[in-house]
C-alpha cells in the first residue's frame, strides 16, 4: 500500500521533473537581471526580452525588486546586471565600486495619484512639492512605499523639499506600508489615499477603483531608467560579457526601438532616451 | 475569475513547477521526517524531550525567516554561494523541505508514541528489536502518517514567503502558483489572482483525495 503510494508519487515527480532541471540553461546562456518592479510589472520586459533572446541566444531571468533591493542583490553578487531608477542610489552603488558603466535607456515620469473627491484640493496641479504640502496640511491620507525603492527615494526627497517631516503624521494620515508599487496602489485605492507612482505601473494597474491622477508634469517628477554594468574587479564571477551584451542591446537602435514600440492601451509607457539622456 | 486563470498562457508551467517543487520538498521531508518522528517516539535518550519540544515549536516556523536564512546562506557572498543554487527551483525545494520537516516529524512522533505505548511491549515480546519495530509502527499508523505528510504538503503548497525570497519569482523559471498570486495582486489584477487561488486549492484537494484513496485502502 505504501509502495503503491510511493510509486505513484515517484511517477508524478518524474512526469513533473523537467522544470527542476533548468530548461533554458541546458540549451543557452542565461543572465540574471536585478530590475525595478515598474519595468517588469508594466509588461515592458516581457515585451522586449524575447527580441533580445532571439538576437543573442541569451535568456534573461528577471528579478523584479525595488531599486534598493535590486542594487543590494547585485552588491551580494547574486545578479549579473541591474536596471534601476534612483540616480542617488545608483551613484552610491558606482562610488562603492560595484558598478562601472551606467547608461540611461528610457524615461517616463512619476505622478501623484489620489482620491477622485480630492480632499487636499491638489488635483490638476503641476507642482509636486506644493501638493505634498497641501496633503500634509489637510492631513489627507498618504500611502508611502517605505521600501527604499526608487519611487520611495523620490517621495522622501519631495517631503524634504516641503520641510515637513511626514513621520509626524505616522499615526494618522501618513501610512508607510513597506511594500511594492502595486501594493501601495491597492492600499491607496482601498483607503482611499494619495500616493506617488511611476506612470508605467499606474497605466498597467487594473484595480484603480476611484483613484485618479492628481499631479503630473512637474520637472521634479522625471523618472530615468538606467542600466548599470558590474565592476569586474568586484564581480568577476558574474556573467559580465553577457550582461554587457544585454546593456549594449538596450541602448542599440533595435533595443531602443523595441522600448519605444511598447504600448499599454495605446499609450507609450517608456520613452527611449539612450541617444539623448534626459 | 477561473476563466481568467485558465486563459492565462502561463498557467500550466506555473502549476507544473508548483507541484514539482512542493512534491519534491514533501518527499524529502517525509523520507527524513517519518523515521525521525518515529525514532523520537521509540528511543528515549538524553535530550529526547528537548528535540520533541523543538520539533513541535517549529510547527510555527515563519517561512519568511527560513527564506531569509537560506537566502543569506546561498547568496554568492554567503557560505554556500559556490553551489549556485540561489534563484533556482532547487533552492525552493530546500526551503519548503525545511518548513515541512518539523511538521511531519512532530505529527509522526505523536502518532507513533501512542502506538508504541499500546503495542510496544507486545512487539518486543515477539522478539522484535526497536529498529525492526519502527517500520512496523509506521505501517500500522499509516493513516496518521498520511495526515502528517499531507499537513507537510499543505504547508509547501501554500507558503509563499520563503520561495519568493530564494526563488526570486522569475517568470518561466521559478514562478509558482503562490508567487504568481502575489504578483497578480500587486498588479491589481485581482480576478486573475483569485482564479489562480481557486486552481491552487482545487489541486491541493485533488492530491489529498488521491492520497487517501490509495493509502486508505485496507490491506486485509
Amino acid at each position: 500500500m505504501f509502495r503503491v503510494l510511493f510509486v505513484a508519487i515517484a511517477m508524478l515527480l518524474a512526469a513533473l521533473s523537467p522544470p527542476i532541471i533548468d530548461p533554458a540553461a541546458a540549451q543557452s546562456v542565461t543572465i540574471t537581471l536585478a530590475s525595478t518592479t515598474s519595468v517588469d510589472n508594466s509588461g515592458l520586459l516581457a515585451a522586449i526580452l524575447p527580441l533580445f533572446t532571439r538576437a543573442s541566444g541569451i535568456t534573461v531571468y528577471v528579478l523584479a525588486l525595488g531599486t534598493g533591493q535590486a542594487l543590494d542583490t547585485a552588491r551580494r553578487g547574486d545578479a549579473d546586471i541591474v536596471l534601476v531608477h534612483d540616480p542617488e542610489a545608483e551613484r552610491k552603488f558606482i562610488d562603492e565600486g560595484h558598478g562601472v558603466t551606467r547608461r540611461q535607456i528610457a524615461w517616463n515620469d512619476f505622478i501623484v495619484v489620489g482620491p477622485e473627491d480630492d480632499p487636499a484640493h491638489v488635483k490638476g496641479g503641476h507642482d509636486a512639492v506644493a501638493a505634498f504640502t497641501a496633503i500634509a496640511k489637510a492631513k489627507a491620507a498618504f500611502v508611502s512605499r517605505g521600501d527604499r525603492s526608487g519611487t520611495n527615494a523620490l517621495e522622501l526627497r519631495l517631503w524634504k523639499a516641503t520641510g515637513i517631516d511626514p513621520k509626524s503624521g505616522a499615526d494618522t494620515w501618513y501610512r508607510d506600508i513597506g511594500g511594492g508599487m502595486g501594493q501601495a496602489l491597492n492600499t491607496a485605492a482601498a483607503m482611499p489615499a494619495y500616493t506617488l507612482s511611476d506612470r508605467g505601473t499606474w497605466l498597467s494597474f487594473k484595480n484603480r477603483v476611484r483613484l485618479v491622477i492628481a499631479i503630473e508634469g512637474d520637472p521634479h517628477l522625471i523618472n530615468r531608467y538606467d542600466v548599470i554594468e558590474l565592476n569586474p574587479a568586484k564581480h568577476a564571477h558574474a556573467k559580465l560579457a553577457e550582461g554587457h551584451r544585454f546593456a549594449e542591446w538596450l541602448v542599440s537602435a533595435e533595443g531602443q526601438q523595441a522600448i519605444g514600440a511598447f504600448r499599454v492601451q495605446g499609450e507609450r509607457l517608456f520613452h527611449p532616451s539612450a541617444a539623448a539622456p534626459r | 475569475m477561473l476563466s481568467a486563470a485558465f486563459a492565462s498562457p502561463e498557467l500550466w508551467p506555473i502549476v507544473r513547477l508548483s507541484l514539482s517543487v512542493s512534491l519534491s520538498a514533501t518527499v524529502a521531508a517525509t523520507v527524513l521526517g517519518l523515521p525521525c518522528g518515529a525514532a523520537l517516539a521509540i528511543w528515549h535518550f538524553p535530550g529526547n524531550r528537548v528535540l520533541v519540544v523543538i520539533a513541535n515549536a517549529l510547527l510555527g516556523l515563519p517561512p519568511a525567516v527560513v527564506g531569509l536564512a537560506l537566502y543569506l546562506a546561498l547568496s554568492h557572498s554567503g557560505p554556500l554561494g559556490g553551489l549556485g543554487l540561489l534563484f533556482t527551483p532547487a533552492a525552493m525545494v530546500i526551503a519548503q523541505a525545511v518548513l515541512a520537516f518539523p511538521i511531519i516529524t512532530a505529527l509522526a512522533h505523536r502518532a507513533v508514541e501512542d502506538l508504541w505505548s499500546t503495542y510496544g511491549d507486545a512487539l518486543m515480546d515477539l522478539g522484535a528489536s526497536r529498529r525492526r519495530a519502527l517500520p512496523v509502527l509506521l505501517a500500522m499508523g499509516r493513516l496518521s502518517m498520511l495526515t502528517a505528510v499531507l499537513a507537510g504538503f499543505g504547508r509547501t503548497m501554500s507558503e509563499v514567503g520563503a520561495i519568493l525570497v530564494v526563488g526570486g519569482n522569475i517568470a518561466g523559471y521559478t514562478r509558482t502558483m503562490t508567487t504568481a498570486i502575489v504578483l497578480e495582486t500587486s498588479k491589481g489584477d485581482l480576478p486573475l489572482a483569485l482564479g489562480l487561488g481557486f486552481v491552487l486549492i482545487g489541486l491541493t484537494m485533488m492530491i489529498s483525495a488521491a492520497a487517501f484513496t490509495v493509502a486508505g485502502r485496507p490491506t486485509w
